[in-house]
């Protein structure tokens, strides 16, 4: 607790310390840098399979989906956790972003596909020709990787840009991404679309010519995936803790105020918003390869919901909550699904509501209870006497 | 025209407007020929600060606001009081820019047409608000709430590598110390008192070093020795900046006016009376529209 008496000096009363992350936070990214880049590759590919240190490749495969997962729950948490603004269709720019590095791996199955064809598959099945207009620049990587980042990052520009205009906001602007997503579900659902119906892109064989089922390609992907998310995490909280974070805040504390304040509040939304659609993307864009399938139904309802669970479950408006988050709700239903397959839902569901009745500030505002997590049954019972 | 025209232009300009800069007043007075205007400034020259005049607005038929005309002069400290539903709220939704009249001008200085901001544009030029219930960013800390309020570059890109020079640290505590939220600097807002969150509205408002105060009851809920501080601190503002007051509460009032400042009487939307206090109490359809028949 940071209580300060009167005797203290203005200065120190006056100037927060404002590094970017504490000595321990510091010394916790560094960990996390090393865990991925070097512990996880040495005991995936190292150590000989059956030694009791030996990491899977299921495993590997399962943490790097979730570090995907993560960063989707890290932008959520800069719109939702920071602005106050509740998007239900995060799921829609993390597919955007998948189907765009999807169209990539589609081009790279060459003629090793079933017909044989130049064509992808799917193409074929249709009775189609040439390629469709917006295929024109998938057999180029450095192209494709660009419309990850353009695709998403255009889409949230333009439709934020008239929603926060027309000021809407709360659960009307939830509302609205929910139906933006389910939207464009059905239209990716179309063959005519041609991104392969509801089967969507998969039999992936290769990227940059190389094997994706190699165990070295797929290890490249798990440090890349872990190396943006930590770099995604620190330009988040380097975003936060300037004062446009601080601005963020305010506007989910009190428009109004900020408004008369002589803020726009349209540039600051807009910026944040934007932004935490091309991470969305570019989380799809790593997701695809290492998961090997992209289809419309990463665009349900229900994805983009679960998005704004993992935030909720962590803790909202800490950055490191939703990551946690992430990682604890995928993490019990990889082993739900295996060990209880038709209790997943029910489990999901009550966890929700336990999270919302007793901890409005997830998984993370445990610890931050003075007493920690003793602290919390603590208090309970203070309450009830 | 050709460029260099032009760049000589500016030049002279430039000359001019520093010479202006050096300047206390011309010759004695303010308003005079060659006097150079900077665009987004309000012209205070004749000495009207606001003003408003034939304003409408209706919500479905019924008139908020029914043909309002108001000047309020330049350091001028002006109460407004009505009883329930007279306008008074709505009145500063229109000078902030919140909602759009049907009919009337608004200006600011002779020179800014206020109907045609909006209101983050509006704060911009000097105009602060205060709203009836207290509104600071609660998850922020006081020092924060402040720091946010203070002038500076409001466009997102400068916020994101702003820092705080010496100067402005110098002024947060200047203001800090004169609403008395001083040890308080580190808590969180929300933390605060009701009407430690009045006083730390106000001194966001000061922050912004706005040219018009707009304050909605600013003493509701506050405690009588806190009220007394209040209407002490608006007082020192008086003559520096123009503060428009609408409060309920007459002992603040009679506190704020000392028996020699003009009251407004607001009610159904436009002036019912105009005078001292002494006066407008004493005044007979004043009474009756307080009172009820």
């Amino acid at each position: 607790m940071m209580m300060n008496t009167p005797a203290a000096s203005p200065s120190t009363l006056l100037e927060p310390p404002r590094g970017l992350l504490s000595p321990k936070g510091w010394l916790t990214v560094a960990i996390s840098l090393l865990v991925v880049a070097v512990l996880v590759p040495a005991l995936n590919l190292l150590v000989p399979e059956g030694h009791v240190l030996h990491m899977s490749d299921y495993a590997v495969g399962l943490v790097g989906k979730i570090m995907c997962y993560a960063i989707c729950a890290l932008a959520m948490d800069l719109i939702w956790g920071y602005t106050g603004i509740l998007s239900l269709g995060h799921g829609l720019f993390f597919a955007l972003g998948g189907y765009a590095m999807g169209m990539y791996l589609m081009r790279q199955i060459g003629r090793d596909g079933n017909y044989q064809s130049d064509l992808p598959d799917f193409m074929v099945f249709l009775d189609w020709k040439t390629l469709p207009w917006h295929w024109a620049v998938s057999d180029s990587f450095v192209l494709q990787m660009l419309l990850v980042l353009l695709v998403p990052g255009l889409l949230a520009f333009v439709f934020g840009f008239f929603a926060f205009r027309s000021r809407i906001k709360g659960v009307y602007f939830s509302i609205i991404t929910q139906a933006l997503t389910f939207a464009a579900m059905l239209l990716f659902f179309r063959n005519e679309t041609g991104f392969g119906g509801n089967n969507g892109f998969t039999d992936f064989k290769r990227i940059l010519g190389v094997p994706l089922a190699q165990p070295s390609t797929r290890m490249v992907l798990f440090v890349l995936t872990g190396l943006v998310l930590i770099s995604f995490y620190l330009m988040a909280r380097w975003i936060v803790q300037s004062k446009f974070g601080r601005v963020l805040q305010a506007i989910r504390d009190a428009e109004n105020r900020v408004m008369f304040t002589g803020y726009n509040p349209l540039a600051y939304k807009l910026g944040i918003w934007t932004l935490s659609a091309l991470m969305c993307g570019v989380a799809g864009a790593l997701y695809v390869p290492q998961v090997g399938i992209i289809n419309p139904g990463e665009m349900s309802a229900a994805a983009s919901i679960e998005i704004a669970i993992w935030a909720a479950v962590g803790g909202r408006a800490t950055l490191i909550g939703p990551i946690i988050g992430a990682f604890f709700v995928n993490g019990a239903k990889s082993w739900f699904t295996q060990a209880f397959p038709e209790f997943w839902l029910y489990f999901l569901g009550a966890l929700f509501i336990a999270v919302t009745l007793f901890l409005p500030n997830g998984i993370v505002g445990l610890f931050q209870r003075p007493g920690g997590i003793v602290g919390l049954f603590k208090k309970n019972k203070g309450e009830q006497a | 025209m050709t460029p260099d025209l032009m760049e000589a232009g500016a030049e002279v300009r430039q000359h001019h407007a520093e010479l202006e800069a050096q300047k206390e007043s011309s010759g004695g007075r303010n308003a005079s020929f060659g006097r150079l205007l900077t665009a987004g400034t309000p012209d205070f020259a004749h000495g009207v600060a606001l003003y408003l005049d034939d304003v409408t607005v209706s919500f479905d038929g019924f008139k908020a606001l029914n043909k309002l005309s108001l000047l309020i002069n330049v350091g001028e400290l002006r109460c407004i009081i009505g009883p329930n539903g007279a306008g008074k709220t709505t009145m500063m939704d229109v000078i902030t820019g919140k909602t759009r009249p049907d009919l009337g001008t608004v200006s600011f200085g002779q020179n800014i047409d206020l109907l045609r901001l909006r209101e983050n544009e509006i704060a911009e030029i000097g105009i602060g608000r205060k709203f009836q219930k207290p509104t600071v960013f609660e998850q922020l800390s006081v020092f924060e709430n402040l720091e946010l309020a203070l002038k500076a570059d409001r466009r997102a890109r400068a916020s994101l590598f702003s820092r705080l020079s010496g100067t402005q640290l110098d002024r947060i505590a200047e203001i800090l110390t004169l609403i008395h939220l001083l040890p308080s600097a580190q808590r969180q807002a929300g933390l605060l008192s009701h009407g430690q969150k009045q006083w730390l509205e106000i001194g966001m408002l000061l922050m912004q070093d706005p040219k018009l105060l707009l304050l909605d009851e600013p003493v509701a809920g506050m405690t009588d020795e806190e009220t007394e501080r209040t209407a002490e601190l608006f007082l020192s503002l008086e003559g520096q900046h123009s503060l428009v007051v609408v409060e309920h509460d007459m002992t603040f009032v009679d506190h704020l006016t000392q028996g020699k400042k003009k009251v407004t009487v607001l009610h159904e939307g436009s002036v019912l009376a105009e005078g001292l206090l002494s006066e407008v109490q004493a005044n007979e359809r004043v009474v009756e529209v307080y009172l009820g028949r």
